[in-house]
């Protein structure tokens, strides 16, 4: 499969990539070393490792990072109390040379629990593995990280090295909050993934919503664009702009400027704050529409 | 292939054997022929953060297109010289040497007037008890000493800052204090007998420093001193961070922190163009805001401002980025050379829009102002 095959089974999946993701996305498959995406929210980081799932038609798995994430929960745990009653059960059940053997075998992989590193690495068909907003997790963890993402190993100290039964594809997100390691850099191929352009956004919204009349895709579209260069805190991303769109259609809506109270009422979907809501007031709405529409 | 590599690398970017290794490895899985390729795909192993991955077509035109091939000549000229220079400079160079050196080759044009000043400052000093060095206004002393004096003050400003510890605790196994929960929680899997004993401590949460300095014409007197002062406070911590502004704002911490300080001084020598002109700290802090603040602000950030106050800008642009800035819950200090001058007020419209989003307000313009900050900057 070649990037730009790549990118053409993407838009079939209904996601429009930019030249530069799909190259980024193709050398990460091809090369088997973990991508790393950066952009603002909103515009479609998470969303493409669903996709490459879906692609490669295997399973996604998806570790979400917060602050204070550590081994035990994102590589694996002894399921404690399945130990502790099956030691109880043999004891009751009587005889000392059966101790050696209950020893073996409450530290096999029956009583192991996986986390999601070390599932996405003991699977039969690769994965796609997903570490979504890496930059929340404390720095120790990306530490963590690097043996599983260099090595693709996990070492056991009671059961011994576990071994990558296949390489994951690996897709890690960062919102930019705070700057990742350049150990963890280095071993990444890198994309910025910006807010799309005009053209892409309207492909983007044909792809999801394909029974959007035209004119009003047209119109939704240039009036996102135009919103995300007024001074607001939080930008709208291209989820928003979905949503709306989806609110639009759902509620009837065929123009923009058909009905400013409406329209100001479906403004919920795409400002996400107090102080953005009230500066786009409705004589700004009617602006930026009037804009749009003419 | 490693040329390029190196071409990058030299231009700052993060890039060394393996990374030519990647690339060539990269560049088996796609079309060689076509340069758009080529290109995306060197894009996605060499680029590493945003900066870099702006900067990439252009670094990648003036290599493989010839078009920048005289300028990377050149540059790599100006680095040699620079290297010349650092060799004339290094016999018996010791820090106060290279820190009145570095000062000189801000302005080369002004380089024997400085050694002047330098001069007839000393003069002075060895007249005056050390006590009142303390006391001069920045102004009237531009000694290497001073300067020195300045970075020590820096360093120890800085550290008063950092050492915090979390209210928290957490665990740690060469802790202070036992961790039941822990301890008990584990004991599970020894059929409740604690063998394993964890520890815990309160983790130290340092502070991180970010400082934005004017340097405009009004300032142009202080800046010497305060970028000393900067050096101090940046170079013995890998987070703080350091910006210049005077109609632009310019990101100076990698820079200041270079070990070399001959270079470091030329390089912000560079960025710093436009030094001595008008401020516009509104639109420069909105900038900040913008594109900075969200990697480098957060609850646990300080932001010291060093500026007199004097603004082209409306004060209500001012204002409203201190408040947007105020709201990542960080902790703002602006130091003001002029209130150390008798009966100032802070009349400056722009100081006046400010004051409500301080919450520390002090002189800078002596020594012995910047020394007395310490106790003030514990208790934020």
């Amino acid at each position: 499969m070649s990037w730009k095959k790549l990118q053409q089974s993407l838009a079939n999946e209904r996601y429009i990539a930019s030249d530069e993701l799909a190259m980024a996305v193709y050398l990460a498959t091809e090369q088997q070393r973990p991508l790393l995406l950066e952009g603002a929210a909103g515009v479609g980081k998470t969303e493409i490792a669903k996709q490459l799932a879906d692609i490669h038609d295997t399973q996604l798995i998806r570790l979400q990072c917060y602050e204070g994430l550590d081994a035990s929960t994102s590589i694996y745990e002894w399921n404690y109390q399945k130990q502790l009653l099956r030691v109880q059960a043999v004891r009751e059940s009587l005889a000392d040379d059966l101790a050696d053997d209950v020893e073996s075998q409450i530290f096999s992989e029956a009583y192991l629990l996986k986390r999601p590193l070390l599932e996405a690495i003991t699977q039969s068909k690769a994965p796609v593995l997903l570490i979504d907003e890496i930059d929340r997790a404390d720095e120790e963890f990306e530490a963590y990280l690097l043996e599983v993402l260099s090595d693709y190993q996990v070492s056991i100290p009671e059961l011994g090295t576990v071994k990558a039964t296949s390489k994951p594809i690996v897709v890690l997100t960062s919102n930019g909050s705070r700057d990742l390691s350049d150990a963890l850099r280095r071993r990444c191929f890198y994309t910025y993934v910006e807010y799309p352009d005009f053209k892409t956004e309207l492909a983007i919204l044909k792809a999801r919503i394909p029974d959007l009349d035209n004119s009003l895709a047209e119109q939704i579209v240039g009036f996102v664009q135009s919103l995300r260069k007024e001074e607001l805190e939080k930008k709208p991303g291209v989820a928003e702009m979905l949503d709306w769109s989806a609110a639009l259609a759902g509620l009837g809506i065929s123009k923009l400027n058909d009905d400013p109270v409406e329209l100001q009422a479906t403004m919920v979907c795409l400002l996400k704050t107090q102080i953005d809501q009230y500066s786009m007031p409705r004589e700004v709405t009617e602006r930026l529409v009037g804009k749009v529409v003419a | 292939m490693a040329g390029f590599i190196a071409h990058l690398r030299y231009n700052g970017y993060r890039a060394g054997v393996a990374e030519t290794e990647a690339t060539l490895s990269a560049l088996q899985s796609i079309d060689i022929e076509e340069h758009r390729q080529v290109r995306l795909a060197c894009k996605a192993v060499c680029a590493s953060n945003k900066e870099n991955y702006d900067q990439f077509d252009e670094l990648f035109d003036s290599y493989w297109f010839n078009r920048g091939r005289e300028q990377s000549g050149t540059v790599a000229a100006s680095k040699q010289s620079t290297e010349k220079q650092q060799n004339r400079f290094r016999p018996g160079a010791d820090e106060s040497q290279s820190v009145a050196g570095a000062g000189a080759a801000e302005q080369p044009e002004n380089n024997d007037e400085d050694g002047e000043a330098i001069h007839s400052g000393e003069g002075r000093l060895i007249a005056s008890k050390a006590g009142n060095l303390n006391k001069t206004d920045f102004r009237e002393m531009m000694t290497p000493e001073l300067m020195q004096q300045a970075e020590v003050l820096a360093c120890k400003l800085a550290k008063a800052m950092r050492d915090r510890r979390s209210r928290r605790y957490r665990h740690n196994q060469r802790g202070n204090k036992l961790n039941l929960r822990k301890t008990i929680r584990n004991s599970v899997n020894q059929g409740g007998v604690p063998i394993r004993l964890y520890r815990q401590q309160r983790p130290e949460r340092p502070v991180r420093i970010v400082t934005l300095l004017d340097v405009s014409g009004s300032m142009t007197v202080y800046a010497r001193v305060f970028l000393a002062f900067l050096k101090g406070l940046i170079s013995h911590d890998t987070r703080a961070d350091a910006y210049l502004f005077h109609t632009a704002l310019v990101r100076i911490g990698d820079a200041l922190r270079d070990h070399d300080t001959m270079r470091a001084m030329n390089r912000l020598s560079i960025m710093a163009q436009g030094f001595g002109g008008g401020t516009k700290i509104g639109s420069n802090l909105k900038l900040f805001n913008d594109q900075y603040a969200a990697t480098c602000v957060d609850g646990r950030t300080v932001v010291i401002i060093l500026s007199d106050g004097y603004d082209t800008d409306s004060p209500e642009l001012l204002s409203e980025g201190l408040q947007k800035l105020k709201k990542r819950n960080c902790k703002i200090i602006w130091l003001n050379p002029l209130k150390g001058w008798k009966d100032y007020e802070p009349v400056a419209q722009g100081m006046a829009a400010a004051l409500p989003w301080l919450d520390h307000f002090a002189a800078a313009n002596t020594l012995e102002s910047l020394a007395e900050l310490e106790p003030a900057l514990q208790r934020l």
